[in-house]
């Protein structure tokens, strides 16, 4: 009796997942059917003419989360560096446990504090300093121009990378733990420097996990909606700048959806962009997962 | 330690003559020390973004916390409402929420670890939910829309209690299996060996070996849904009039939050504040003391 209650938990979880995925397939079809496969390379988004594309808010997904991915990972790796290999005993359990922290912070909050605290600091310091230098260069200018504004892109990817720092980090503490201490005495004993045992020895033999915690962090990035709503701008316009305003499939649920009527078009396009996203993050946390799952289960 | 002493004195390597491999030295002794100072910059600017939000929490809420936040509903602005409604019902769908998924939760992590450790179903039913773990939240809104709000035409405070159960049972899975399989086998055997049916070995012996453990992880998640906006917005979407009734919409601390902050009302947006203030600090010490219970038990 216990054991077959058991076995039907499991296999409820299979098919809560089935049901997820075809529950926002059948609410997106509507929407497939009037638009067809080319819903993901149409721009239009306008409710008066009921036409629906959504390559701007999957463009801003990908755009977000990879930009927050080149803040988050340098930060990340630091921290795991300094918690495995360089703090003192003492502070290695506090310190882990504030970074730790930082990913407990509902995602709301994070939204509060980044609108209030973050986009005036762009707009009045980071925005207009980055116009005047980096926006006048030949070849990346383009990227760093427009209106300080403080919202935007750019804002949006640094509390993204924030909001994933932790959880690469912790990932990347537990990998590097793995690595037999005797291994790092070796290289210690022939006189390495700290800094080149970490990247000839726990580098290499940790790499694949990383990759996996950097895709875990991805895969948390791409769905994150109540902060990147409070900052990104909510524009549905593919911007060329940094500093310009976009959305993310997140978003544009979370905006768009309380004012769509149901069974309408508009609401089945955002069921649709919602099936595209949890198609998205599920490779990446699947292959997050096989990268993974050598190194941190027995 | 001994590694960066080493540095700079005669080294073995490459190097003919003295000079050169002295140079060597310094210049990876200095590679090294510069290593170590980004990551201790990047320990440092973790910790400063915690302490950022933390302050900016206590520095914008404290001044709107007062009784009236917690015997008031919430009110139209300008007319001293409070935040009682929102308290009661994120108090009402997280306590129902957990109450629902960690049963769920718990068997599935008694199935995986006791019953299917290699299997192919065991595999399957843990890489799911795996990736239910780090799947984007506002997706299991969108799903328990579609599954409970369109079909029944109504928002309603049992929809967000399905919503944030559907969150809880991964976490509770992850941390149940981790925890029953810290179990030594000897244990199991000799429970085995005096005769008892497996059903009374796991749920009289393992888990109570397990108990602080399992405990630990409903606590987290408790944690992870008392934040979440994002799948609360389209199931039990919010109410600004008092309201129990698991029928109808109700209201949520998270939910109110978001809606008062992006208003134009200055008491509105203290308020929110002040919500944030206790949402965030509740989540912290419920982590904090989850944390203290699992060091307690070990």
């Amino acid at each position: 009796m216990f054991a077959g209650l058991a076995r039907f938990s499991g296999i409820f979880v299979l098919i809560l997942l089935g049901a997820i995925i075809v529950g926002l397939f059948l609410g997106g079809e509507a929407a497939l059917r009037a638009f067809g496969p080319f819903f993901v390379a149409d721009t239009e988004w306008d409710p008066v003419q009921q036409l629906f594309g959504g390559l701007v808010p999957i463009y801003g997904t990908l755009i977000t989360s990879v930009l927050a991915l080149t803040f988050a990972v340098p930060i990340a790796f630091g921290i795991a560096f300094y918690l495995t290999e360089l703090a003192p005993q003492w502070a290695r359990r506090p310190i882990g446990t504030a970074i730790e922290l930082l990913a407990a912070v509902p995602s709301i909050i994070y939204g509060m504090w980044g609108f209030f605290v973050v986009v005036p600091l762009m707009a009045q310091y980071v925005q207009p300093w980055a116009i005047d230098t980096i926006g006048e260069m030949p070849v990346i200018g383009f990227l760093f121009q427009g209106p300080p504004f403080g919202t935007g892109i750019l804002t949006a990817s640094l509390i993204l990378g924030i909001m994933i720092i932790p959880f690469i980090a912790a990932t990347m503490r537990d990998v590097f733990e793995t690595v037999p201490p005797v291994y790092k005495e070796s290289a210690y004993g022939v006189g390495c420097t700290t800094w080149e045992v970490m990247r000839s020895i726990v580098i290499p033999y940790t790499r694949v996990s990383v990759v996996g915690g950097i895709m875990l962090g991805l895969g948390r990035a791409l769905g994150e909606t109540m902060a990147v709503t409070f900052v990104i701008g909510n524009t549905n316009r593919i911007a060329t700048s940094l500093f310009g305003p976009g959305n993310t499939i997140a978003s544009i649920v979370a905006l768009e959806f309380p004012e769509s009527e149901a069974h309408s078009l508009k609401l089945s396009s955002l069921l649709l962009l919602g099936f595209i996203l949890f198609i998205i993050s599920f490779i990446v946390l699947a292959i997050s997962r096989a990268l993974l799952r050598p190194r941190l289960k027995g | 330690m001994s590694a960066t002493t080493m540095g700079s004195g005669a080294i073995p390597g490459p190097a003919k003559d003295e000079k050169t491999s002295l140079a060597l030295g310094r210049s990876r002794h200095r590679a090294n020390v510069i290593v170590k100072t980004l990551c201790v910059a990047a320990t440092l600017i973790g910790l400063v973004f915690l302490a950022s939000i933390l302050f900016t929490l206590l520095w914008r809420g404290i001044g709107g916390l007062s009784l009236a936040v917690f015997t008031t509903s919430t009110l139209p602005p300008g007319s001293n409402g409070g935040l009682l409604n929102a308290i009661v019902g994120s108090l009402i769908q997280t306590v129902l929420g957990a109450a629902i998924g960690t049963p769920i939760g718990l068997m599935v992590g008694t199935y995986l670890a006791e019953y299917a450790q290699n299997s192919t179903l065991g595999n399957a039913v843990r890489f799911v939910s795996d990736v239910l773990l780090s799947a984007p939240s506002i997706l299991i809104g969108l799903f328990v829309y579609t599954l409970l709000v369109e079909p029944f035409d109504g928002f309603s405070g049992i929809a967000g209690c399905l919503a944030l159960a559907v969150i809880v049972i991964p976490i509770v899975v992850r941390t149940t299996e981790d925890m029953l399989r810290l179990i030594p086998n000897t244990l199991r055997e000799a429970v085995i060996g005096l005769g008892a049916p497996k059903w009374k070995m796991i749920t009289l012996v393992c888990y109570r070996a397990a108990r602080e453990g399992i405990a630990t992880g409903v606590l987290l998640a408790i944690a992870r849904v008392a934040g979440e906006t994002a799948p609360l917005l389209f199931t039990s979407l919010g109410n600004l009039n008092w309201s129990v009734d698991l029928t109808k919409p109700m209201a949520s601390l998270p939910v109110t939050i978001y809606q008062y902050a992006g208003s134009a009302f200055e008491d509105w947006v203290q308020l929110a504040w002040a919500g944030a203030l206790l949402i965030t600090f509740g989540v912290l010490a419920i982590n904090i003391i989850a944390r203290v219970v699992l060091r307690g038990g070990k």
